[in-house]
């Protein structure tokens, strides 16, 4: 996706956060917020939003799951808008394909517009974009404004709901690129990394602690072994799991790595706030 | 109604599609925490065997899409595994004791966790 028209002027677009980006990822929605900001992009927080339903249901035969999703595009319709940008993997998926399911699915569509009577219909024309498909189109803006370019290695893990399913993807699927060029172009260097696109067993680590503590070890493992200096990630609960499981690896072959969101490698580069050597 | 109908009826996925080559279990990435691969799952619903139903697979499962991604038959195993977990979930059957949730986890977590995991 390519958003030529947002070359040089000043633009706005819907933000909507989410439950985790105002609690245990605030650094990631400020530095968001802080790197679109030189790069001439205003993040503008809807005024109303609801959780978005998480983990996008898959039964046919119940569409409950999918109204808050949809309740969500149409508060942004409401308002004006007619492009979304949400940072959290989960809420972009979900966001994602229930818009899909709106463009698409005229009879579900007929069945969720009658029982939401009091909001306006809705068919899908909203735009969800995550904010790495606006940087996608943005290479000149990112490089005038570099003034520390980074000067480390990095692993870049994109996770699942990003890639997945293939629909909804922000790049090519089983091998995305759009990360590592954000890298390099801020001046750092990408390791080779063949877990980038794998689950981290995201919400197991609420039932099945053990099993994400393992998905940690290899992840990260395989990071270092590459020769990573610190994983730079997207999603507030791949960033949970690698930063927070890794303490709980008993292995002694182990040694960890930082985990940081993409965009505070921007504010950093772009001359802001460095990122925390952990 | 039996268990293949059911799962087919939930999942909207036609099961007999599969012709085991066992790419969905090389390619999960929880698949080492898993009692039955993938693969079999599909194939014990297709044999109306009722003790996938008790496997642990469906709940190890994190709907990560990376199976029905790469299936080359396109059966989307994440939405069988969504209709093996609702056949429990719907009977009021939970898989996740809210009591014993732990502090200290993110929203997105927990709040993903009771959707999968509770009724």
């Amino acid at each position: 996706m390519q958003l030529a028209n947002i070359q040089g002027e000043k633009m706005e677009i819907a933000y909507y956060p989410g439950c985790t980006l105002k609690t245990n990822a605030k650094e990631f929605e400020e530095s968001t917020i802080e790197a679109f900001k030189k790069l001439g992009i205003e993040l503008k927080e809807l005024n109303k939003w609801y959780c978005c339903g998480t983990v996008y249901s898959l039964a046919t035969d119940n569409l409950m799951y999918r109204l808050a999703a949809i309740r969500n595009l149409i508060k942004v319709k409401e308002e004006g808008y007619d492009k979304v940008v949400t940072l959290c993997s989960i809420c972009y998926n979900t966001l994602k394909q229930a818009n899909l399911m709106a463009q698409q699915d005229e009879e579900a569509m007929y069945k969720i517009n009658s029982f939401m009577d009091e909001e306006p219909d809705y068919h899908g024309e909203v735009e969800v974009l995550h904010p790495l498909e606006i940087l996608k189109g943005m290479e000149e803006k990112i490089k005038e404004n570099v003034v520390k370019p980074l000067n480390k290695k990095y692993a870049v893990y994109y996770g699942c709901l990003l890639l997945r399913p293939k629909e909804v993807a922000i790049d090519e699927y089983e091998n995305p690129s759009v990360m590592e060029k954000l890298v390099e172009m801020l001046g750092g260097s990408v390791v080779n990394f063949p877990f980038k696109n794998e689950c981290c067993g995201a919400y197991n680590v609420v039932s099945d602690r053990e099993a994400v503590v393992e998905r940690c070890y290899r992840i990260v493992g395989n990071a270092r072994k590459n020769g990573a200096d610190a994983i730079v990630t997207s999603c507030p609960l791949c960033h949970f799991n690698l930063s927070e499981m890794q303490k709980e690896i008993k292995k002694t072959d182990f040694v960890g790595l930082p985990i940081y969101y993409f965009s505070q490698l921007m504010v950093e580069a772009f001359g802001g706030r460095k990122c925390k050597e952990k | 109604m039996d268990l293949l109908a059911k799962v087919e009826e939930l999942s909207g996925e036609n099961l007999y599609a599969c012709y085991q080559c066992g790419k969905c279990s090389a390619g999960c990435p929880m698949v080492d925490q898993m009692d039955l691969l993938p693969n079999q799952v599909i194939l014990y619903v297709i044999r109306n065997d009722e003790s996938v139903v008790e496997a642990k697979t469906p709940w190890i499962c994190a709907q990560c899409y990376q199976c029905g991604t790469r299936c080359p038959r396109n059966v989307d195993i994440t939405k069988i595994m969504e209709a093996l977990r609702l056949i429990k979930l719907r009977k009021n059957i939970d898989y996740l004791k809210i009591g014993k949730v732990k502090k200290n986890l993110p929203q997105i977590a927990v709040v993903s966790a009771t959707r999968k995991y509770t009724g």
